[in-house]
């Protein structure tokens, strides 16, 4: 093996090395800075421009149909439950509930926790998120497990408690 | 809201891509042994382009099938180092076999348990469909831990190996348990940290601009505390208990946000630094080699050569097979790191250690967009144990701080170590799968009697 080689291939593997290394870095940026979606339409939305945006978002699998969205949601409303009728205006602020006096609404009820569940909002989208509560929180039959998007009417159980976004 | 959005992109392309080159960097570094040591190309290179060709695919269709949002970079940045790892214990075996042709070569062995890693890494992430069932067996891990320090203490199956009882056998086997319980520690610490923390940030009273934790959230800590300064007193292992030590500290600061618990932490280090050096004559020793490492040539010789190696090598190297790594002892595990930075120089040891950032980087951004704290919490102290490690290691070896004995993650030769690693980049793919996939769609289904409330 001549001298030169050798230089070579020293040489060519250490640029190969770091061509790695900053390829890495190259996809972990584009990764940090997020992928450009297209840009959700105009609220307030129909239902079927919705639906579109979803699926040009195309890792996201196309929901299932549901009530129709009819404009932003303006409270959350209790439906069912021994508070069943309060109501707490929707802003922008996370609104939690339990039976804890830090709720928004302190919610009368044995099978809720201290701090039982938030909603919250980014802007145009409500989600709620369970806050490792004993019994659990349940959209249909379903226990959440982590931030669900909910939308007008989809009714959200908290033990015995059911709340709902309304308009 | 901005016009863009963050849209949940699985990037398993990208991943593959990354993937081709970390195994042609493999590949490619193991022939350039050959070419370099015996002016051909190595006669294994066949058995060792399939084997990681074969680790490499199997790895990318296990987190197609299982994980599939997992982050797409920890996977490729593994396997580069495992395959330069592979390299250089190739290298060393080739030097040592020249030296003295009764040595018995390594290479094979690593590559055995690059696979039993890669089947670990299966494992983990077919079990653990979902991180936040760990937290369940918060304790249980803890106990684990502690059973796995035990182990090399008990009579029979505990081995006293070059003066530190942290390896257990079994029939043919031996392994470090240490290394098991890390991950265990880590699974114990955040399950009790997601639990603790408001106790631990909130509970309390402020002495002299810190603040203080109640004594009884203290408890867990001096505990913590005093396990690692048993393994120190009890097994010699000094790398080990900086590493569980700085691990408590670090996901303590993490869960309170306290930096308090970093005066604190830095203070009882300081106690037990003072307490070793002044009650054990082994740990004055590594002082004195770390400050005057001349003084005593034959004493100090592994240290010595280390360096004169790292020198011999300069920014760009000798080039793969033609520096002589092999002359310091374990140059193969503790000291892998020198024997890269002879033959690659400033300039790969960077790109080395750079990978290695990139992939705590990678731990510590999952930790970011977790959404609930146990697997904040589990994710931050994975990729901060590894960090952790990797500097205690690199920073010995280079004279930085006092040696300790440590395994180089992925590079060192050694079974138990490459296992290890391999289940906790599982454990943070599968937390980072969780954690970039989009939410299920909501299934509605009002009409389900089966779950209404049923009054009395």
């Amino acid at each position: 093996m001549s001298e030169l080689t050798l230089t070579l291939i020293k040489f060519g593997f250490l640029a190969v090395l770091w061509i790695f290394v900053l390829s890495a870095v190259s996809v972990i940026r584009s990764d940090i800075f997020g992928t450009k979606a297209p840009a959700p339409a105009s609220t307030p939305r129909r239902p079927g421009a919705a639906a579109a945006t979803k699926n040009k978002g195309k890792t996201k699998p196309p929901r299932k149909p549901r009530k129709p969205q009819r404009g932003r949601p303006q409270v959350l409303q209790i439906v069912d439950g021994p508070n069943a009728g309060q109501s707490v205006p929707l802003g922008d602020q996370t609104i939690m509930l339990g039976r804890g006096t830090d709720a928004a609404i302190r919610l009368d009820d044995d099978y809720v926790s201290t701090r039982h569940a938030r909603f919250a909002t980014n802007g145009e989208q409500w989600f709620v998120e369970d806050l490792g509560s004993t019994n659990g929180t349940f959209i249909g039959s379903q226990r959440i497990t982590s931030p669900v998007p909910i939308g007008l009417g989809i009714q959200v159980r908290l033990g015995k408690t059911i709340v709902e976004l309304r308009k | 809201m901005s016009d863009t959005a963050w849209v949940p992109r699985k990037r398993r392309g990208a991943e593959l891509v990354l993937t081709v080159m970390a195994v042609g960097i493999a590949i490619s570094a193991y022939c350039a042994v050959g070419l370099g040591v015996e002016g051909r190309v190595p006669a294994g290179v066949f058995k060792l382009s399939a084997a990681l060709i074969a680790v490499a695919v199997a790895a990318n269709l296990v987190i197609r099938k299982v994980a599939p949002y997992a982050d797409p970079v920890l996977l490729p940045l593994v396997l580069c180092l495992n395959g330069i790892g592979l390299a250089m214990i190739y290298r060393i075996d080739l030097g040592e076999l020249d030296r003295n042709p009764d040595w018995d070569q390594l290479a094979n062995s690593q590559l055995m348990w690059t696979g039993l890693g890669l089947a670990a890494f299966t494992i983990v992430l077919l079990v653990v469909r979902d991180h936040r069932r760990l937290q369940v067996f918060t304790y249980s891990f803890g106990l684990a831990a502690l059973v796995l320090l035990i182990l090399p203490m008990l009579p029979f199956i505990g081995q006293n190996i070059r003066g530190a009882r942290i390896w257990i056998s079994l029939g043919p086997f031996s392994f470090q348990p240490g290394e098991a319980a890390k991950i265990c520690l880590a699974i114990f610490f955040a399950g009790y940290l997601a639990v603790k923390r408001d106790a631990l940030a909130l509970a309390g009273r402020r002495v002299a601009g810190i603040d203080l934790p109640r004594a009884r959230d203290l408890g867990p800590i001096i505990a913590g505390w005093l396990v690692s300064v048993g393994i120190l007193v009890l097994q010699r292992d000094l790398g080990s208990s900086l590493l569980f030590f700085g691990l408590f500290v670090v996901m303590l600061y993490i869960a309170t946000e306290r930096p308090g618990w970093l005066v604190v932490g830095a203070g009882l280090f300081v106690v037990g630094a003072w307490f070793g050096y002044t009650a054990f004559g082994h740990v004055r020793r590594r002082f004195d080699v770390w400050l005057n490492p001349f003084d005593d040539f034959d004493q100090n010789f592994q240290l010595i050569s280390a360096l004169f190696g790292l020198g011999h090598g300069g920014i760009i190297g000798r080039g793969w097979g033609l520096g002589s790594p092999e002359l310091t002892p374990f140059s193969f595990s503790d000291f892998i790191a020198a024997s890269l930075g002879e033959e690659l120089g400033l300039t790969g040891l960077m790109a080395i250690l750079l990978i290695y950032g990139l992939i705590v980087e990678r731990g510590l951004r999952i930790s970011l967009t977790c959404r609930d704290a146990f697997g904040k919490m589990l994710a931050a102290g994975l990729a901060v144990s590894l960090a952790l490690q990797v500097f205690i290691v690199v920073g010995g070896v280079t004279r930085l701080i006092p040696l300790t004995g440590l395994t180089t993650p992925f590079l060192a030769q050694g079974g138990s170590s490459i296992v290890m690693n391999w289940a906790i980049i599982a454990l943070l793919l599968r937390i980072s799968d969780q954690t970039r996939r989009p939410a299920p769609p909501v299934e509605v289904n009002q009409e389900d009697e089966a779950t209404q409330v049923v009054r009395t």
